[in-house]
């Protein structure tokens, strides 16, 4: 056994590991980060595939990130920098287009012109979305109530639960439960006529998730992704700096200033327990850590499954986290390109860029592309979410070149009769085509292109089966029941082992509530413990 | 008639907003395009580029051109060997503050002073017998700031003794074939650059620089990213942060500089013999400690921030525009101790910051403040803290 002891060792460098250990190393605890690739960010990484081009491989664009964290960790000191993005561009069939820009009379202009009865039904669909963001934002940032316990505390939260939802206005109320049980289509068509318009809004309702903007299912999918802010915007996304790699940089840097120690190449084999308690970990070298609490930041299946003997855990768990639904349907495909894709109407203009860029013309296109999934294959004509950052961040490329990030969906895990290493390249042909549909010419601007399946990302995050959530956000995987009924408080049965990746509430994206929640619950762990 | 600068060809191709101000009788750009943030970011990023040219600018030479600057400014202008530049003041004779602004030493007898105000007479008026010209040169200078992160590389290819120019150096060089000068100084708080080009070259030399920019991500910033840039940077702004004592009515709206936070300019006063305006009445402040207030930099404590707004139903609003306004400071028995002058939320520093003066023995960084708010037409006071200026300081601004 190493003689080094730890108070606590962090199991994986993603971004919610990083903030965790970042939480316990500023509460004084001898804290240790072991990741198991040769850096720290997990799917939040930035890497320069071809001279002078910064891919961000995996995950692309920051909103979700809780304001708390940038502050108590004083992340502007260590570089935290989100750039705002100017535009959001919605190419439609036919060379028609949505193009918003920063100035909301614009916008709502933008909308008229294809139809004016949506103009207003925008500012009220923005309205309504934002109240119900704004009822169920706190709950990103509390720890869900145990549904489970007996203990007076429990019941307590609970009912401060209750009391808070019964303050909520009628309408404010049932929006939120139309959005957390219902479909997105349906949501959508009380607001809005455009075509173009609901499929450019559908769009957040599927993303990363296996379902259709018509699935219920989609209209929590939706909520969740209009919870995030930037600059006190609720639903607004930056790029960061140096892209969402860069800004795993800065939480490494900001953890290692309150003493957290970072090693890389370390990958963890197995958590050691001794009489139901973790007592540390043991490294795939042979090499063991000992650490009186010991905390995953990997997926559900992997922090119980894989990281402990399943004969250590209660069967129910055991088999709550085998039916964990992860199914994985989204793939990058990134690309370096020469110069900007050029819109048949608008050109080549940078500011059509400068922000996101949907391929998702009308809800039909979406439900169509996940037609495709629900038979095991990818979408013929998939839906895609792109940025190209070098024109908000001029570092990410070479002057005058281009990076492109491209989130690609449907791709299944799982494919009909096939694999992804005999489909990769056709599944990137496919999201190729479709660029090239809405931006003739493309394929000639490519200098190289690079393609993460569900597969690849499962290789090389560790997410299974390549869910970019660490395990799907359906409604009977939230809150109380995140990651499995009965353990939604970052705990696990083996005491000193806890749990705060992206599996656990409130959910996936680079959000590190889940990483901060955790570090809450095992510092007044703690402290109950030395009360003692 | 409101004139227009000598790059205004270029500006108005590139200003899509249609959106204009007036500065100093000149019309400038409010913003190009939509968010005067993303025209912020271009700075705090790569690079921007902004006309700076409605300025006043004095051209003042002659042999006696030091002395008599000497006995002017109270910033001591005999620290500022020719090829550098100075931020400086000059004060009245109680000691109040006329103007700020930069003076180059551009030759042995030469010197180039900008105001954000007319102040010909000012000094004019007060050459005397020293063989000194004061001469008008407003307009006969157009100026553009390059400013952000990227400006040094950008143009160190165009003018290459750029690249080695420290902070407040001023050299010359072409750029497009046509004479300027550069200097590294700004109101950013940014690695930057000024470049000063007589009217007639004005747009072949912004079509150079333009040109050369290619691949940096270069934007062009108006008025509302200015002032987001200047008060991170903790520069103050005349007519917002502070008047000039000529023009006022009372002391009320007079300040000394070492109630702006400017005691920095007075470092070793004590071994200079200068006999400068303002500088008995300087010593006596000094002395006898009767600074009324000492200008600060504000942070808004977040939660206080975000509770003030939550506890009455609304979205806390994170407004990056400035606003130039009074607003009162008080401290934690809600005596009032002070006043703000410039307010926004910072993108870099993820916070609201304030420009403000305290009461001098609140001035020390961390005290604690109460900056007052208004939520939902009632006052509501924020907790804050003191902070040093500027707020916002990246080390490659003098590195």
């Amino acid at each position: 056994m190493n003689t080094d002891r730890y108070d606590a060792i962090v199991v994986g460098g993603g971004h919610n590991g990083l903030v965790n250990g970042a939480y316990l190393a500023k509460a004084g605890l001898r804290t240790l980060i072991l990741e198991r690739r040769h850096l720290v960010g997990g799917a939040a990484i930035t890497e320069e595939l071809r001279p002078g081009f910064q891919f961000t491989t995996f995950s692309y664009a920051l909103s979700l990130l809780r304001p708390q964290i940038i502050q108590e960790l004083e992340l502007t000191k260590h570089g935290f920098l989100p750039l705002l993005m100017a535009t959001r561009f919605a190419p439609g069939e036919d060379g028609e287009y949505l193009l918003f820009n920063r100035d909301h009379d614009e916008t709502l202009r933008e909308i008229a012109r294809i139809s004016p009865h949506d103009a207003d039904g925008y500012e009220q669909y923005s309205h309504d979305l934002d109240r119900v963001c704004q009822a169920i934002k706190p709950l990103l940032d509390t720890l869900p109530p145990d549904l489970f316990s007996d203990d007076p505390e429990e019941l307590v939260a609970l009912a401060a639960l209750g009391s808070r939802m019964r303050g909520l206005d009628k309408r404010t109320l049932h929006n939120a439960v139309r959005l957390l049980t219902g479909s997105a289509a349906d949501f959508l068509d009380d607001y809005f006529e455009s075509t173009l318009l609901k499929g450019y809004l559908a769009s957040s309702s599927i993303i990363g998730s296996k379902v259709g903007p018509r699935s219920q299912g989609s209209g929590l999918v939706l909520l969740f992704h209009s919870l995030g802010e930037h600059d006190g915007e609720f639903g607004a996304w930056a790029f960061h700096k140096g892209g969402n790699g860069g800004f795993t940089q800065v939480l490494a840097r900001a953890a290692e200033s309150f003493g957290a120690e970072i090693r890389t190449e370390a990958p963890v084999e197995r958590v050691l327990t001794r009489d139901g308690e973790a007592t540390g970990v043991a490294l795939a070298d042979g090499s063991e850590i000992a650490a009186d609490v010991v905390v995953s930041a990997l997926d559900p299946r992997r922090t119980f499954l894989e990281m402990l003997d399943p004969r250590e855990l209660p069967d129910d768990l055991v088999e709550d986290i085998r039916r964990l639904k992860f199914q994985g349907v989204s793939s990058k495909v990134n690309f370096a390109l020469d110069s900007l894709p050029s819109h048949p109407e608008l050109g080549a203009r940078p500011d059509l860029y400068r922000g996101f860029m949907n391929i998702g013309p009308s809800i039909d296109y979406l439900e169509h592309a996940f037609d495709d999934a629900k038979y095991g294959w990818y979408s013929d004509q998939p839906y895609i979410d792109c940025a190209i950052q070098s024109t908000i961040d001029p570092d990410m490329a070479p002057a005058g070149k281009h990076v492109l990030s491209c989130f690609v969906q449907y791709t299944p895990y799982q494919l009909r009769e096939s694999d992804w290493d005999a489909q990769r390249e056709a599944m990137a042909d496919r999201a190729q085509a479709a660029l090239e549909r809405f931006f003739p010419g493309f394929g000639d601007l490519v200098l190289q292109r690079e393609v993460q399946t569900p597969l690849d990302i499962e290789r090389t995050v560790g997410l299974s089966e390549g869910n970019i959530f660490a395990g799907e956000l359906l409604a009977p995987q939230m809150f109380f029941f995140r990651p499995a009924p009965g353990w939604s408080q970052y705990r696990t049965p083996i005491e000193g082992y806890y749990q705060c990746g992206s599996g656990t509430h409130p959910g996936g994206c680079v959000m590190g509530a889940p990483g901060r929640l955790a570090a809450g619950q095992i510092l007044s762990d703690r402290r109950r413990a030395a009360g003692d | 008639m409101i004139r227009t600068t000598p790059f205004h060809d270029r500006t108005s191709a590139l200003n899509e907003t249609g959106l204009w101000q007036h500065w100093s009788g000149h019309v400038v750009v409010t913003r190009y395009q939509a968010s005067d943030k993303f025209e912020y970011f271009a700075v705090r990023n790569s690079v921007g580029i902004f006309d700076t040219s409605p300025l006043y600018k004095y051209r003042i030479a002659g042999r006696d051109a030091e002395r008599f600057l000497s006995g002017m400014l109270a910033r001591d202008i005999r620290r500022c060997p020719p090829g550098n530049a100075h931020y400086t003041t000059w004060l009245d004779d109680r000691g109040f503050v006329l103007e700020d602004g930069v003076i180059q030493h551009r030759g042995s007898d030469e010197f180039l002073l900008t105001s954000a105000e007319p102040n010909f007479a000012w000094f004019a008026d007060r050459v005397g017998r020293l063989a000194v010209t004061v001469e008008e040169v407003s307009l006969d200078i157009g100026t553009l700031a390059v400013q952000g992160p990227r400006s040094r590389d950008l143009l160190a290819r165009l003018v290459p003794s750029v690249g080695h120019l420290p902070f407040f150096g001023i050299t010359t060089g072409t750029i497009g074939g046509r004479s300027v000068t550069v200097s590294r100084t700004g109101y950013t708080g940014d690695l930057g650059y000024e470049i000063w080009v007589e009217p007639p070259d004005a747009g072949t030399v912004w079509d150079a620089v333009w040109d050369a920019a290619d691949g940096y991500g270069m934007l062009p910033y108006g008025m509302g990213a200015l002032y987001m840039l200047r008060i991170e940077a903790g520069l103050l702004l005349l007519g917002a942060d502070f008047d000039s004592s000529r023009f006022v009515f009372n002391d009320a709206h007079r300040s000394t500089p070492l109630e702006l936070g400017w005691a920095w300019m007075f470092k070793g006063l004590e071994e200079d013999d200068r006999p400068f305006i303002g500088r008995r009445a300087l010593e006596r402040e000094r002395a006898e400690k009767t600074s009324r207030w000492r200008m600060v930099g504000l942070v808004v404590d977040w939660q206080d921030y975000d509770r003030a707004y939550s506890e009455a139903g609304l979205i806390p609003p994170k407004d990056h525009r400035p606003v130039h306004e009074d607003w009162m400071v008080y401290d934690a028995d809600r005596t009032r101790v002070g006043y703000a002058t410039s307010i926004m939320y910072s993108p870099v520093l993820q916070q609201h910051i304030a420009l403000a003066r305290v009461r001098p023995d609140l001035a020390k960084p961390g005290s604690r403040v109460f900056l007052e708010f208004t939520v939902d037409h009632h006052y509501e006071q924020v907790a804050a803290h003191v902070a040093r200026l500027p707020l916002y300081n990246p080390e490659r601004k003098t590195a």
